[in-house]
């Protein structure tokens, strides 16, 4: 667990990434900081979060809340809620592109499909991408299509013809990235 | 064996709603068994290690045994050519994070991997490996990290980076060895590695500050390449910035244009936080604050939550120092009301009532009455207490906020959010006096329909004390008795404990007051029955009415002034006997209270709770503790406690500061002493006191403190006399003795020989400042007209050059130590002139309230005082 009072507010960081469904439960979790040293303590946590939030409509731009002394950002889409929290002094904007970064990369690994049952049926591939976006509270990454371009790479099944697969993704995800651009 | 419901690919399309229904931590650590076939199916085990995490994700949690099972077969994997499951291995051990004997099992495969062509395997692998590995390993594996840093790769390097961030908590001294390749990696062209590395060298060098600005200078010239980056060095700006203040007074300030230069940086995420650093920056002038909040302003009106949210908190923020800053952006914040996020509706509101000026409050209060029905009760919390301060700064608006209050009251609400309402009335009774008599009856009205005992008790206990002062203390009997018919027990017993300070204050209601109690007597609760039976008889229940004698005020009103734990260990050690529990008997010296007190953090006045007017709090401590002291007992009433003086150097041996408390003919100084060498144990602690240069002090009584023991602090008086009411003034030079003994660190045990040492002090001044009590008035208009021409004099004082206005009023209010009235201190930016409204008490035969008023004309003053009498001290 990555020590915060070290970090002095100097370099930013992440407490935790939280993916549940539309019922709180727990999809994939990450937590960065001791602040809930325990699961009961996680689950409590993920609890107020899921339920202060559950009223607001986060669907279309990314939504924030205050909870004790943790800022969280949180996006819907379908049945999956999305948040990241940070320290009350953080800076909002930077824990959105946190959040904003995960969130495509998960709209791009599971080809817009995203709901809670895609998300379980690859749920490595969740893990891999939240392994990619943070380590241990450090932002490692926050552009959605390299994140997503890593664990794509890493999918990529050894046996099977390598070049033809490569180039068929890659075509997918351009053109995932070209229909989003253009919707935007 | 059932195996859990885990689809192949190929039956995906299945309606079965989650893969891992059913999912059986048994079953999984058996299927793990995998892992050991000697033909790996890759797609299978990948399977198997998503399961393993998904329960780990779950809150599933690995016995020692499981976990290290499962850790020796994952390590067989490494076998494995696949690229899919070689990640999935990585997340693995990392889950089950492996203790130190396990981890050299994967060493060799995990440092073939760091060296190997594939550079997610490099750029993991380290990742990995700088996660589980120890310092030991560290050194093997240290040369490889340095290459890594500074690798073409930007995975690779930001892999190493990253890992040398944490590292750097734990093994400093190897990573320090770093610093010239991630000086390197600073210049990397790769956005990210250029984040990473600049955090990273920062760290290594936080306690170098030349470091840190020389770093700062060069690449605040420099390209930055990522937005993240970008934030990083603002950050570090804003530490030089500050660390540079000190030395750098007049001239421009260093960085300043970076900061600015910022604001127009094409990331969002760096505009607001460069805003966020200027607002943030010590002693910011406006002409500095301009273009924030002009970019803050245009935030307010985004279409994304988060950059609104972003902009209104920084705001708020700005608002309590700088209101008039903020001012330009009210017709944003005024549509803000109604924003859909409550966190940022809230804040808009709070900030407007910090901004508001005397003529909006009306506007105001119509708009937040709308608002408050649909937030949640922790906002409407802050919007209260927003409210509470609005209406001391605006005392005569109480009208429409006390009104608003009760209104509030009267709704729905949790009693955290009741607990606020009431205890801004509560204060708001306190300092306006005018809103004396209307509030109680909105609090009285209150407790006829409370459903929480405890602040129906703390309510009926407030009455009790405020309500017989009123001019018509009857109207309140009412609600009182109500209580004793409505509530339960505890209600009932405060009730009756009320209607009894009525009946001993106001003697034309005694009569009725013994009706009233003679009722309760036969109440179906004990504690009831007892407090009607005994105020019946201290009162003399007889039905005379006779004047109410001081020995029964004091036992109604006063406080207890025992300390509790104390008098519970005494009636502990009590025994049953002839011999009556004398409560003289119970120790009252106090164990290093006050001082505990004061360290605990600072929660908001506690309205109810705390004792009557909120800042005489310290003061009400420091006075239980000195008339717990005998030799003092006789000094009478104290006058003023003032704030702590440090007379040491901070982290010296022994640290020292000291209050002085000023009574009418006696002035005591409270050394607070505490002792930081383990190895000592002070004895005899004594303060020395050279008054030679305060001629009209003589020394009277010095308390010693018998013991100091380590990081427990204690204290030692000196007691000196000085003419009756005159404010003496006066330098004291101060020199600590004791008798030091050695103690042994392991057994805690004192040496029984001491020696006798001296350790010197700085000197300490009594200035007319110290007789001086601040106390506000809530009408300034009216104290300073109340009072004749007669007692108003005029004087001019020169002030010599001073830096700025503002700087000239904070100083002439410290010197005067008077209170401020109607936010007076605040000086408008680029005024001329200042008219500034104090207030307070001054110390004499007898106490009078002293109302002095500043005009500020190019920097001269003329101060114009005027005397009158309050009210004579009952001593």
């Amino acid at each position: 667990m990555a020590n915060f009072s070290a970090f002095d507010g100097c370099c930013p960081s992440v407490k935790n990434i939280l993916l549940l469904d539309s019922e709180g439960k727990r999809v994939a979790v990450r937590y960065y900081s001791d602040d809930w040293p325990t699961n009961v303590a996680k689950l409590a946590f993920e609890k107020s979060v899921f339920v202060k939030t559950l009223k607001t409509n986060a669907r279309t731009e990314a939504d924030i809340a205050l909870l004790h002394d943790d800022i969280i950002i949180y996006k819907f889409v379908q049945d999956l809620h999305f948040f990241v929290t940070g320290s009350i002094e953080e800076n909002e904007l930077l824990l959105c592109s946190v959040l904003q970064g995960f969130f495509d990369a998960v709209t791009l690994i599971l080809r817009n499909n995203v709901d809670k049952r895609e998300a379980l049926e690859n749920l490595d591939l969740i893990f891999l991408c939240l392994d990619e976006i943070v380590d241990r509270g450090i932002i490692l990454e926050t552009d959605a299509s390299v994140i997503a371009g890593k664990v794509a790479i890493h999918n990529m099944d050894g046996d099977s013809p390598l070049a033809e697969q490569t180039l068929s993704q890659a075509l997918a995800t351009a053109r995932e990235h070209l229909t989003r651009s253009l919707l935007k | 064996m059932a195996q859990p419901l885990v689809k192949k690919d190929d039956d995906r399309d299945d309606e079965e709603y989650s893969p891992f229904l059913g999912i059986e931590k048994g079953a999984v650590l058996q299927e793990a068994r995998v892992f050991n076939d000697p033909q790996l199916d890759a797609r299978r085990c990948s399977q198997v290690i998503t399961k393993l995490l998904y329960l780990l994700n779950q809150g599933e949690t690995f016995t020692k045994v499981e976990a290290t099972e499962v850790f020796f077969s994952v390590t067989k994997l490494f076998q494995s050519r696949d690229i899919g499951l070689r990640r999935m291995v990585y997340l693995i051990i990392k889950e089950l994070s492996p203790s130190a004997d396990e981890v050299i099992i994967v060493t060799s495969s995990l440092m073939k991997d760091m060296n190997s062509k594939t550079d997610m395997y490099r750029a993991n692998a380290i990742r990995v490996l700088c996660r589980i590995t120890d310092g030991t390993l560290l050194t093997q594996i240290e040369r490889y990290l340095k290459q890594a840093i500074v690798d073409k790769n930007p995975v690779v390097a930001s892999a190493a980076l990253v890992s040398g961030i944490h590292l750097l908590q734990t093994n400093p001294e190897i990573v320090k060895r770093w610093s010239n390749e991630v000086q390197e990696a600073v210049q990397s062209r790769a956005a990210l590695v250029q984040f990473h590395a600049l955090g990273l060298l920062h760290q290594i060098r936080q306690n170098d500050r030349l470091a840190v600005s020389k770093l700062v200078t060069s690449l605040t010239r420099g390209t930055v390449r990522s937005p993240l980056a970008q934030c990083l060095l603002i950050r570090y700006t804003t530490q030089v910035i500050r660390e540079s203040a000190n030395n750098t007074q007049t001239g421009d300030r260093p960085f300043y244009d970076f900061l600015e230069s910022c604001l127009r940086h094409k990331a969002e995420m760096v505009i607001f936080e460069a805003a966020r650093a200027i607002t943030e920056l010590n002693g910011v002038t406006s002409r500095e604050l301009t273009p924030a909040i002009t970019v803050l302003q245009l935030f307010l009106s985004s279409s994304k939550p988060v950059l609104r949210f972003a902009a209104v908190r920084t705001l708020n923020k700005v608002a309590m120092t700088h209101p008039m800053a903020v001012t330009n952006c009210n017709i944003d914040m005024e549509s803000l009301i109604s924003d859909q996020n409550r966190s940022i509706a809230t804040l808009a509101i709070t900030t407007l009532l910090k901004t508001g000026n005397e003529s909006s409050v009306d506007r105001l209060m119509k708009q937040i009455t709308n608002f408050m029905s649909d937030i949640a009760d922790e906002f409407k919390i802050v919007v209260v207490e927003a409210i509470r301060s609005l209406c001391l700064k605006f005392p005569l608006k109480y009208r429409s906020l006390m009104n608003f209050l009760s209104n509030i009251l009267r709704e729905e609400g949790g009693f955290e959010y009741k607990k606020a309402i009431v205890d801004s009335i509560v204060i708001l009774i306190r300092d306006i006096p005018e809103a004396k008599e209307s509030g109680l009856l909105h609090l009285c009205e209150f407790i006829e329909d409370c459903e929480f005992t405890y602040l129906s008790t703390q309510i009926l206990h407030f009455l009790g004390i405020e309500g017989p002062k009123t001019a018509d203390p009857s109207k309140y009997i009412r609600y009182i008795y109500n209580r004793v018919h409505l509530e339960n027990a505890t209600v009932r017993a405060a009730a009756v404990s009320t209607m009894a300070k009525f009946g001993a204050m106001v003697d034309s209601l005694k009569p009725r007051i013994f009706v009233l109690l003679r009722r309760c007597v036969y109440d179906s609760d004990d504690e009831v029955r007892d407090r009607a039976t005994l105020y019946l008889n201290t009162l003399g229940g007889d039905g005379a009415v006779v004047e109410t004698d001081k020995d029964v005020k004091e036992f109604l009103f006063g406080s207890l002034d025992i300390p509790l734990v104390n008098l519970e260990t005494s009636l502990k050690h009590y025994e049953p006997s002839e011999e009556r529990f004398d409560i003289n008997s119970v120790p009252r010296e106090v164990k290093s209270q006050p001082l505990a007190e004061k360290k605990a953090p600072g929660k908001k006045p506690t309205g109810l709770g705390a004792p009557p007017s909120g800042p005489v709090s310290t003061v009400d401590a420091y006075e239980k503790l000195l008339s717990s002291i005998p030799e003092f007992s006789g000094f009478g009433k104290l006058f003023k406690s003032s704030a702590p003086v440090e007379l040491t150097e901070a982290e010296t041996e022994y640290a020292v500061n000291v209050v002085k408390h000023i009574y009418d003919r006696h002035v005591v100084f409270q050394y607070n002493c505490t002792n930081t060498i383990p190895e000592q144990l002070l004895e005899n602690v004594t303060v020395i006191v050279d008054a030679s240069e305060a001629e009209e002090f003589s020394e009277l009584i010095t308390k010693p403190l018998r013991s100091l023991p380590y990081d427990s602090p204690g204290q030692t008086f000196v007691a000196f006399e000085k003419p009756d009411g005159v404010p003496a003034a006066g330098k004291f030079s101060n020199m600590l003795r004791f008798i030091v003994k050695e103690v042994d660190p392991t057994t805690g045990e004192a040496e029984d020989d001491g020696v006798e040492d001296e350790y010197q002090l700085e000197d300490l001044d009594v200035v007319a400042a110290d007789y001086m009590m601040k106390v506000g008035v809530s009408n300034f208009r009216n104290a300073w007209e109340s009072v004749g021409e007669e007692f108003e004099r005029v004087d001019e004082y020169g002030l010599g050059p001073r830096e700025s206005l503002a700087e000239a009023v904070s100083t002439v209010i410290s010197l005067l130590g008077m209170q401020p009235c109607e936010g007076t201190e605040v000086v408008p930016n680029n005024s001329r002139s200042h008219t500034c409204l104090l207030s307070g008490v001054f110390i004499g035969n007898v106490k009078v309230t002293m109302v002095v008023s500043i005009l500020v004309v190019e920097y001269l003053k003329r101060v114009k005082r005027e005397q009158l009498q309050i009210n004579k001290v009952i001593n």
